[in-house]
């Protein structure tokens, strides 16, 4: 139904309190969306604004506050009465049945079926292909979820909330997990959606991604509705300061650095991954004290493999790994550490956290079994807490008071915030940080450039290993350029550039 | 040819109570709640056929009663493992130890303090009446063969061809994302464990009302766990489970039929045989087949 005349809008939200426990997340905070419009919604992680679309799309109740839906006031009291008043949502954290069919997915929940009750895929595929059409969104409604990539896991998603006959589609982070190609793709299927009436509220901090597909832009920080702003008005760097609070330099302030001796040493190193196929095919770098040395590469090329090795999680099969001049290489994880390496993995999940452990606890996962943890083989409690608790208000990991809560609960920059914390904490020689701001707002990327900075001030070494070229190119001292298992080519920052770096990165060569 | 059919025949009264308590491990675990506590369901079954079957002389009343006593035990194990989110396999483990107390309590409450009931008059009747010969004498099977296989045909036309099925499994699967779409996991969860024990509670009666004729509180002993093995072993489907039940109801059958005297085998080795073939398929296929991924977590809303 178009409302020419007299313009109302699609969402709209007033004074919107919600409160989990005692602990405040949203406080009176509005939001005005127009129809046929692309609206994001901008914060740091934890600023709530997740838990603002949830009440939306009918998962949290709020605590205070009215939805209006086209000017009609709803309470959404389950995700069914908001797909029945026209709202769909894409979570980031995708809600597909693996081992069903793409078609299988979309329909769950409201099935074409012959006589009520038997399944009827026939007319379910028709239904789906119709739709894909419509929007572009390429996907085959036979495949299974399993076998497909998260680029169309997410269309899947997409296509779910289209089925439902979704007016107003909510994208939680839609491009935190997909490649560059697939995120252009994503913003023309926003526009086919715009094209054709819909509304698209988007949750996001990534600022780029805003400028190129959004209207209009709600900031909210720590709980607070901030501003409105047509994004046509603004400039990237207004709405980093206006979500984080103060200004945010979005390129690293840094000194000139002063190497000395050197203290890591990687030579002639050979690996296989998982497979058996030789990833690592004599890759050598030195990191000296003070510098940070930045791994410049595509995906697959033996970084996951060379930091595998060097934390001993994997065995070489020929050359040395050394730190102050000790062998590690096929010795334990344990004596890495132990050796004066700390380490960031990518997957924070998966390799730097328990999940289900409170936050004190994921605080001493390597030191709990020494003075002051642990006096006699028996764990002191109060020595942990009051070290987490240090650790929480020196690092500024919020929520504030978080230490006996499950890590899990934690935003994604407050959990690396927790990680980088306990390792520096182990005053480490070298550290190694691997795609350490994946997936993390600008205020908490400003934040991790700025300890691994004063890491190498203090005369530390630090490795950086990163997909992203502008981190390397911003934050490291040497670059050092991986491709199949080797660094092809090493340069200092201020002689690097980013076309040489692409080149070599893809296998080229710079003389050529 | 005799001690073929023989097998045959004898496999498949053997077979059947596991396969109805198997199809119910398998609904309720495909939607996610684990139930270890069939073998409960199943004594409280047995028991409840063999009384009701004793007082009405109508043993299709006893089935009838068994599913409805064996729904209503399953109801218990709903509200602690569904809505109060309690740890599934402790809540199965207390079913399977209230199980056989209530039926023996019940027991002596109607028997005069006996821990056996009565022998009914009536049993399930055969499918070729009480006068075949020959190979219909061997093949003579009860009734709850029948119904035992029709349940499999029908639980995999609910599981697969319909959209209850599709739900059941997404549930099983992902409560979440059903939950997102609109499906009430609780809901659909409480029904799938209340038809498993309906289907264990009937499970049960086979054994009192077929097998045997009486209720003892041997009646039950481990046709529950096995069924639970031949849901594994039988990869949470249907027609697996159907399978893998008569896998075990052979290895029963063998034991019947060769423990006549016709080879020397200890008669105790040969009563081992069903039990340890349980354990050597859970050793080697328990970590082959694919639980559905879901199964056995409470669902709490809003738990990334």
């Amino acid at each position: 139904m178009e409302h020419n005349t007299k313009p109302v809008n699609a969402v709209e939200m007033n004074g919107i309190v919600k409160v989990f426990g005692n602990r405040p997340v949203l406080d009176q905070v509005n939001l005005e969306v127009e129809k046929g419009s692309v609206h994001a919604i901008l914060g740091e992680n934890g600023a709530g604004k997740s838990t603002l679309m949830n009440i939306l799309y009918g998962l949290y109740q709020p605590d205070g506050g009215t939805i209006k839906i086209n000017g009609q006031q709803v309470e959404m009291k389950n995700p069914s009465t908001a797909i029945a008043t026209g709202i769909g949502m894409v979570h980031q954290h995708f809600m597909l049945v693996d081992v069903f069919t793409v078609a299988e997915n979309i329909i769950l929940g409201q099935e074409t079926t012959k006589g009520g009750a038997f399944l009827d895929m026939d007319k379910a595929k028709q239904d789906v292909l119709a739709l894909i059409e419509k929007y572009g969104l390429d996907v085959d409604p036979d495949a299974k979820i399993e076998d497909i990539s998260v680029g169309m896991q997410q269309r899947v998603e997409i296509l779910k909330a289209l089925y439902r006959g979704a007016d107003i589609l909510i994208l939680d982070e839609p491009t935190a997990v997909l490649t560059p190609q697939e995120i252009d793709e994503l913003i023309n299927i926003i526009h086919n959606l715009v094209n054709d009436g819909k509304t698209i509220l988007i949750i996001t901090h990534k600022l780029d991604e805003i400028k190129k597909s959004a209207d209009k832009c709600t900031i909210i920080r720590r709980g607070q509705y901030i501003d409105t702003v047509s994004v046509k008005d603004v400039s990237q760097s207004d709405l980093a300061d206006m979500m984080v609070g103060h200004q945010v330099n979005l390129k690293v302030a840094k000194t000139l650095m002063n190497p000395k001796h050197v203290i890591f040493e990687v030579d002639d190193l050979h690996a296989r991954d998982v497979r058996g196929v030789e990833v690592l095919k004599g890759l050598s770098f030195k990191i000296r004290s003070g510098e940070i040395y930045g791994i410049a590469g595509i995906d697959g090329n033996g970084q996951k493999e060379l930091l595998e090795a060097i934390t001993n999680m994997i065995h070489v099969q020929g050359g040395t790994i050394k730190i102050n001049g000790k062998e590690i290489q096929n010795t334990t994880t344990w004596n890495t550490i132990t050796s004066g390496i700390a380490s960031i993995h990518e997957d924070r999940e998966k390799r730097g956290l328990i999940p289900d452990f409170s936050v004190e606890d994921n605080f001493v996962l390597e030191t709990y079994m020494k003075n002051p943890f642990s006096i006699k083989g028996l764990m002191k409690q109060k020595a942990i807490s009051d070290f987490a608790k240090k650790q929480v208000q020196e690092y500024d990991i919020r929520p504030n008071g978080c230490e006996k809560d499950l890590i899990r609960g934690l935003s994604g920059g407050n959990q690396q915030k927790v990680i980088i914390a306990r390792e520096i904490a182990n005053n480490p020689d070298l550290l190694i940080a691997m795609q350490p701001t994946r997936g993390l707002d600008v205020g908490a990327i400003e934040n991790i450039h700025k300890t691994l900075l004063d890491q190498r001030d203090k005369g530390k070494a630090v490795l950086l290993i990163s997909l992203e070229l502008d981190e390397v190119m911003n934050v490291a001292d040497t670059i050092g350029v991986i491709y199949d298992g080797k660094i092809v080519k090493e340069m200092p920052q201020d002689q690097a550039t980013e076309h040489e770096i692409g080149l070599l990165m893809a296998g080229g060569s710079a003389n050529e | 040819m005799n001690t073929f059919t023989l097998l045959i025949g004898v496999a498949l009264m053997y077979a059947t109570p596991m396969v109805l308590a198997a199809l119910g491990g398998v609904i309720s675990e495909r939607a996610g709640v684990t139930n270890i506590g069939i073998e409960g369901m199943m004594t409280i079954g047995a028991f409840t056929g063999a009384a009701v079957g004793y007082f009405t002389n109508n043993p299709w009343l006893g089935v009838l009663a068994a599913g409805l006593a064996g729904g209503l035990t399953a109801i218990l194990h709903a509200l602690a493992s569904i809505t109060f989110k309690a740890d599934q396999t402790v809540s199965g483990v207390a079913i399977n130890l209230i199980g056989p107390a209530l039926a023996l309590f019940f027991c002596r409450l109607c028997f005069d303090g006996s821990a056996v009931t009565e022998p009914v008059n009536a049993k399930l009747p055969k499918l070729f009446g009480d006068n075949a010969t020959g190979i219909l004498a061997n093949l003579n099977v009860d009734f709850m063969v029948i119904i035992a296989i029709l349940a499999t045909v029908i639980m995999w036309i609910v599981l697969y061809k319909t959209k209850w099925g599709l739900r059941i499994r997404a549930v099983g699967e992902n409560p979440a994302a059903a939950d997102t779409l609109g499906i009430n996991v609780e809901f659909v969860r409480y029904v799938c464990v209340i038809i498993s024990g309906i289907l264990a509670g009937m499970g049960g009666a086979a054994v009192t009302l077929s097998i045997v004729s009486q209720f003892s509180q041997t009646s039950i002993a481990g046709q529950g766990y096995m069924a639970l093995a031949a849901v594994i072993f039988g990869s949470w489907l249907p027609h697996g489970a159907f399978l893998a039940c008569i896998l075990f109801g052979l290895a029963q059958a063998l034991v019947v039929v060769l423990g006549g005297g016709a080879v020397s085998v200890p008669s105790e080795i040969l009563a081992m045989l069903p039990y340890v073939m349980t354990i050597i398929i859970l050793i080697f296929f328990a970590g082959k087949s694919r639980a559905p991924k879901a199964n056995g977590q409470p669902y709490i809303k809003g738990k990334r």
